[in-house]
């Protein structure tokens, strides 16, 4: 039934990864500017520039632009970078990793110390617990990343100097990107938890689960947890685009390399090659991030595996 | 068996329930009956020793279940009680098991719990009670969810998951009240059933009086968070005292003439905060007097029932 649920989920993709990939193409050639600029020598003649135009496709129709361009990514071939003067793909290699890890570790804390924050406010519901929490979820979902990212420096690095301004070297550069970008996600998932499981504890199964004489504990992990799950699992699908697209800035800050980081070098030159294969690739992981909600919450509720499948 | 004595509970500085006493033996059935809002549901999570989670306590009388008072146990000892010896039947079937749950182990924890039988054992108990509350295929039934199943079946899990253990007590707080009213026979006559063959103290609340001229041997009628009256179920029916009983009564529907109108009683209960001074029932009452709206009636007894009202020795010689 999962196996089925999962294969037309995948199915689903086909025409929505088409449509961002029109987008992701079209966009690009609204932004003003050109590439070619950026390659021209100073004093450089009018027909120089026409025949780096041609070199690089770019007088073509288009529609045909398009079509080479979908037809070498479905080999894999991402193209070279126009102004880098690199194969595309060797530069998203070499950044997605970095990328992976920040976003990778932003999701574990926000989601591990969201959900224990939260689950604590449910159970505890102390009033000043409550309205630290309270300030606190209001401070996460408010504060950007960037600010956020500038005054953890100044303070950890600069002037406590336990971590490192910026970089990319060893465990310690992480703490502070991955503080940054966990941050809105802690809040937010803290109070997905919290409401998630004040709500399930009014179910009516709830008391008989008790009437049943299970204890408190068991009630709270096997019976309510999986309940508080559901949303919070949505709403952790839907931040894995947050947590990329809020760790473009934030790797810009910290210096770090990455996906965002080369977005935003090629977003700057017009290298578009690079910055199609960066949106794209950033556009595949909310997708997948989208994928492995659905799934997980139809592996999680029989209800939603039959409505659906 | 089990009997509450002058029962009082409180949220916060309001009381919704007080002095509310009744007893039941084993293979006996008593009816606790009254409006919506009387108090009937509150009796029953007192009783399981559930006030905490909806935020009530128990602030007087006292709640005694084979010889040992409920009301200081300890929550651990509690929760040996609970589903072990005293199980519940809720209001709403659709809404009282675990979604997330396949029916079996839903059931199979009652049994773990309380016979510390171990998965296969349990498993084998669950499908025994299923087969007895003629539930088809009950091992089928086993491996399927809750929202797979009707509102009579889930009721029927329902009141396997109160059977498991093998209790003394069963409380059915409306067990038919969101049911077809052809599924509703059918667990009214299930329950009866299970009363004698198991000999069990079944605690039955519900609104429907035609109900509790059925299946049950005593009655309290309750009326905003208070006994108005008690007794055997033919003294209750036959010679009722209390003009909120006799009204009740006035309500079962009967005949199928075109003239015969369904009677109602006029107003509602009365909410927590603002229950009347005196009686409760005097602004609805047909037969008020002064004495009524200042002074709280005591019961009058006569036999072995008893009734809350002013005009108790008067009232079923000239019924309302």
């Amino acid at each position: 039934m999962i196996l089925r649920y999962t294969f037309l989920r995948l199915l689903m993709l086909i025409p929505v990864s088409f449509s961002i990939s029109v987008v992701i193409f079209m966009i690009v050639y609204l932004l003003p500017g050109d590439p070619i600029d950026n390659l021209l020598r100073v004093g450089s003649s009018p027909e120089d520039r026409a025949e780096l135009v041609a070199q690089y496709g770019l007088d073509r129709n288009l529609v045909i632009q398009y079509f080479v361009w979908i037809g070498n990514m479905f080999q894999g071939e991402f193209g070279q970078a126009i102004v880098l003067r690199r194969p595309v793909a060797d530069l998203v290699a070499q950044n997605l990793p970095y990328s992976l890890t920040l976003g990778g570790l932003a999701f574990l804390f926000s989601s591990t110390v969201g959900m224990t924050l939260g689950t604590i406010s449910a159970v505890v519901r102390h009033p000043v617990l409550d309205r630290f929490m309270r300030g606190f979820i209001l401070l996460g979902s408010t504060v950007p990343g960037f600010w956020l990212a500038l005054l953890l420096i100044l303070f950890f690095s600069v002037n406590l100097g336990w971590f490192p301004v910026s970089g990319a070297g060893g465990w310690t550069s992480l703490v502070l990107p991955v503080l940054t970008i966990g941050f809105g996600g802690v809040a937010l998932v803290a109070r997905v938890t919290r409401v998630a499981l004040l709500d399930a504890q009014r179910e009516d199964f709830v008391t008989l689960l008790h009437a049943k004489g299970l204890s408190s504990g068991t009630i709270l992990f096997r019976h309510l947890m999986p309940h508080a799950l559901l949303p919070v699992v949505t709403i952790l699908a839907l931040r894995i685009g947050w947590i990329l697209g809020g760790a473009v800035t934030v790797e810009f800050v910290f210096g770090r390399p990455g996906l965002g980081s080369l977005l935003i070098r090629a977003l700057g030159q017009r290298d578009y090659p690079v910055v199609q294969a960066c949106l794209l690739m950033l556009a595949l992981a909310v997708m997948l991030g989208t994928l492995i909600g659905d799934v997980a919450q139809a592996s999680m509720d029989p209800r939603i595996r039959e409505k659906k499948s | 068996m089990l009997s509450v004595r002058d029962l009082g509970v409180a949220f916060g500085a309001v009381e919704p329930l007080s002095g509310v006493s009744f007893s039941v033996e084993k293979g006996e059935t008593i009816g606790i009956v009254g409006e919506s809002g009387s108090g009937k549901s509150l009796t029953a999570m007192s009783v399981m020793g559930l006030l905490p989670l909806i935020g009530g306590r128990i602030t007087g009388g006292k709640i005694v279940f084979d010889g040992q008072d409920l009301t200081d146990l300890p929550e651990r000892a509690y929760r040996k009680l609970r589903g072990g010896r005293i199980g519940l039947i809720t209001q709403n079937p659709m809404t009282s098991l675990d979604p997330l749950k396949k029916i079996g182990p839903q059931v199979d924890d009652v049994a773990r719990l309380h016979l510390g039988m171990d998965a296969t054992q349990a498993r084998a108990r669950t499908v025994e009670i299923l087969g007895t509350l003629r539930i088809p295929e009950p091992a089928l039934i086993c491996e399927r969810y809750p929202h797979q199943m009707s509102g009579g079946m889930k009721q029927r899990i329902v009141i396997a998951m109160a059977l498991a253990a093998d209790p003394d007590v069963l409380i059915a707080d409306e067990p038919t009240t969101a049911l077809d009213v052809t599924v509703q026979a059918q667990i009214i006559r299930l329950l009866d059933d299970l009363v004698k063959q198991r000999n069990l103290a079944l605690v039955l609340i519900t609104h429907d009086m035609s109900v509790v001229a059925q299946t049950c041997d005593n009655v309290v009628v309750m009326y905003a968070g208070r006994a108005v009256e008690y007794g055997p179920v033919e003294t209750i029916f036959d010679r009722p005292r209390h003009p909120y009983t006799q009204a009740l009564i006035a309500c079962i529907p009967r005949g199928l003439e075109e003239t015969a109108r369904l009677t109602g009683i006029e107003g509602t209960v009365p909410t927590v905060i603002n229950y009347p001074k005196g009686c409760p029932f005097h602004p609805r009452c047909a037969r008020a007097e002064a004495i009524c709206a200042t002074d709280p009636p005591d019961f009058s007894v006569e036999g072995d029932s008893a009734a809350a009202c002013h005009f108790a020795e008067v009232a079923h010689a000239q019924p309302a």
